[in-house]
């Protein structure tokens, strides 16, 4: 093999997906900045459909509301995934946890669309959830429960945990239990080798469901679109908008990019947690 | 849109298309290719017509002329042949050169409802380039049994306490904006950038009172499963599908009025199967194509042929003898131009966002 083919090699390895990476984000998204900058009703280039996001206070709340959302979402999908992963990989005897998972993400199955339908209609005045409160004199009449932001953390949630379950799940079992053995002799009691070993240790499983939790949820349309009964708005319901009946790609190419700034500082700040080899 | 959106567009379409190994559009394996909206989706409609011509219809769903636009300016010209699109947008096809002329000769312009021509919006220099197939009305829906249809004789009661928290909003900026200026005594067709702030009021009233602001099949589930009891911006698109199974869906045009929407066709000028697409549209326009188109199973509207080979009972759940009346009290959707519509969107947005 001469030196100019074995320099060539490792780019003819990675080829496809660079390829791949150019044709299928680079362009796009080169293509989709250089629309966000056309100005509204004329040729040229100009910030304009930036600068309506700083000043205009409803579409700068849509990404406050995008943000609280969010951040609801991962924190409590991380409290319900935690304890579930735990109970998974240490309670539950080794010869049921691949059944036990397999039915943990059985939600996954069915379809997104039809699974935020049938959150839509568990939460209405008439559905389950009502009812049974009703029946049992929990309450006096039905309360609003869907069309509202909890509706949509709840169909959000649902779906996380089991993303989460799953990150937090493979991370505990790869733990040694030798961490445990030693914290023992060293005289920690379970909850101190919780808190100061195997937490901290399943940080980048929490991390990296957190970061993807965080990543599907700030982009998701449906959800927010369906349960949330457009009372408020966040980013992708307002970027969808744009579209619709005026087609302006500009304001929609704009705000796209700004929700994927977000993002981009969301994996800056989470990078240490995602590296693929352990530090 | 601007030139340059369209060039960026264009190009990323053809370099993702190029990227796809040149496959082979959907439109053209088909006899003929149509962008719709979803009640011409309904096999109802679609299957005699193909049956008789022994061709395949192929349809491709839309939502809002934006969309749709940006659907035609991803593809390659002739890949479609006809186009419905809202009544009131059919110039900006034409002024894309999008549109071909439709010979009125072979149309029956006789048997539409006058009303529902839309002259104005889809005949230019003498030419036609849109005829108008289905209209109705944004105005309100409501459930018989559990509101007091008295109330609903004036826009002023989706503005009181009465029925709070049991009101939708469809979620469509320009028909309900519509409503709204009614409810302070504009005429859709004069609104200015002046009237928005009164507007606005009006709309934050609403939502103040509604439970949610709901796209179609959300505001047709609202109503059918109790979850509110009126629709604001409502009309028989929503209840008459609803009806024949609930007759308690219904709805009514409020003494300030309704918004006129109506839906057209269009045939492109670069279609490869003029011929065709012109029989579709006859097809569709005929008694026969109008009373399937209007009771699709996507949603229910008045035929815009007063020839339309309706049942007495189809008739009656679309009010067809009251049209007279209800056409009297109805005003033309709002046609603002760029800037105003940003404007409006831009106040829905508000109304949207506001606790």
């Amino acid at each position: 093999m001469t030196a100019a083919t074995r320099s060539l090699a490792p780019w003819a390895s990675v080829g496809p997906a660079l390829a791949w990476t150019l044709a299928f984000f680079v362009l796009p998204f080169i293509a989709m900045a250089a629309v966000s900058l056309a100005p509204q009703g004329d040729d040229g280039l100009d910030l304009d459909n930036y600068r309506q996001f700083f000043v205009n206070a409803a579409y700068w709340r849509a990404m406050t509301n995008s943000l609280e959302v969010t951040a609801m979402v991962t924190v409590v999908s991380i409290l319900l995934a935690y304890p579930f992963a735990w109970i998974l990989a240490e309670i539950v005897p080794e010869r049921w946890q691949r059944l036990a998972l397999m039915l943990a993400v059985l939600p996954f199955w069915t379809s997104y669309l039809v699974r935020s339908y049938s959150w839509l209609l568990v939460l209405a005045e008439q559905g389950v959830i009502n009812a049974a409160l009703v029946d049992l004199g929990l309450l006096a009449e039905p309360v609003q429960l869907a069309n509202t932001r909890l509706a949509t953390v709840i169909g959000f949630v649902h779906f996380f945990v089991m993303l989460l379950t799953l990150t937090i799940f493979a991370n505990l079992k790869q733990l040694s239990p030798n961490y445990r053995k030693a914290a023992a002799d060293l005289g920690a009691g379970p909850v101190r080798t919780f808190i100061h070993v195997i937490l901290p240790l399943t940080l980048p499983g929490i991390m990296v469901g957190a970061f993807l939790t965080f990543v599907l949820a700030i982009g998701d349309y449906i959800t927010p679109q369906i349960l949330g009964g457009n009372n408020e708005l966040l980013m992708p319901q307002l970027i969808v908008m744009q579209v619709g009946r005026r087609g302006d790609f500009a304001s929609a190419s704009a705000l796209s990019l700004i929700l994927m700034a977000v993002v981009t500082v969301a994996y800056v700040a989470c990078a240490r947690w995602l590296k693929i080899e352990r530090a | 849109m601007k030139n340059l959106t369209r060039r960026i567009l264009l190009a990323a379409g053809v370099a993702a298309m190029a990227a796809a190994g040149g496959a082979t559009t959907a439109a053209q394996a088909a006899d003929l290719s149509a962008l719709v909206w979803c009640d011409h989706s309904d096999p109802n409609l679609l299957k005699p017509f193909e049956d008789a011509n022994g061709i395949k219809v192929n349809v491709k769903e839309f939502e809002g002329t934006g969309a749709g636009l940006a659907i035609i300016e991803q593809s390659q010209p002739g890949d479609w042949d006809v186009m419905v699109i809202d009544s009131i947008d059919v110039r900006r096809g034409v002024d894309k050169g999008l549109f071909a002329a439709l010979p009125e000769d072979q149309l029956p312009m006789a048997d539409i409802f006058p009303e529902v021509l839309m002259d104005a919006t889809t005949k230019f220099d003498g030419k036609r380039y849109g005829i108008t197939e289905k209209f109705g009305y944004n105005s309100i829906s409501y459930n018989n049994t559990k509101v007091d249809a008295a109330d609903m004789a004036t826009l002023a009661t989706l503005l009181g306490d009465k029925y709070k928290g049991r009101i939708a909003i469809y979620d469509y900026y320009l028909p309900v904006i519509g409503i709204a200026a009614m409810a302070i005594g504009k005429k859709t067709t004069e609104l200015t950038e002046a009237d928005l702030p009164a507007i606005k009021d009006v709309l934050l009233k609403m939502k103040a009172n509604s439970k949610a602001v709901t796209d179609v099949v959300a505001s047709q589930t609202a109503i059918a499963t109790g979850e509110v009891d009126i629709l604001v911006g409502g009309g028989e698109w929503v209840t008459a599908g609803l009806a024949r199974e609930n007759p308690a869906m219904d709805f009514t045009i409020p003494k300030e009025g309704g918004v006129l929407w109506s839906q057209s066709l269009a045939m492109f000028e670069a279609s490869k199967n003029k011929d065709m697409a012109l029989k579709f549209i006859q097809y569709v326009m005929s008694p026969e194509g109008q009373a399937r188109l209007a009771t699709s199973s996507c949603y229910w509207g008045m035929p815009a042929s007063q020839k339309a080979a309706l049942s007495d009972a189809d008739k009656k759940i679309l009010r067809f003898d009251e049209q007279p009346g209800f056409l009297a009290r109805a005003q033309p959707y709002p046609a603002p131009d760029e800037a105003l519509d940003k404007k409006m969107q831009d106040i829905w947005t508000e109304m949207l966002q506001a606790q």
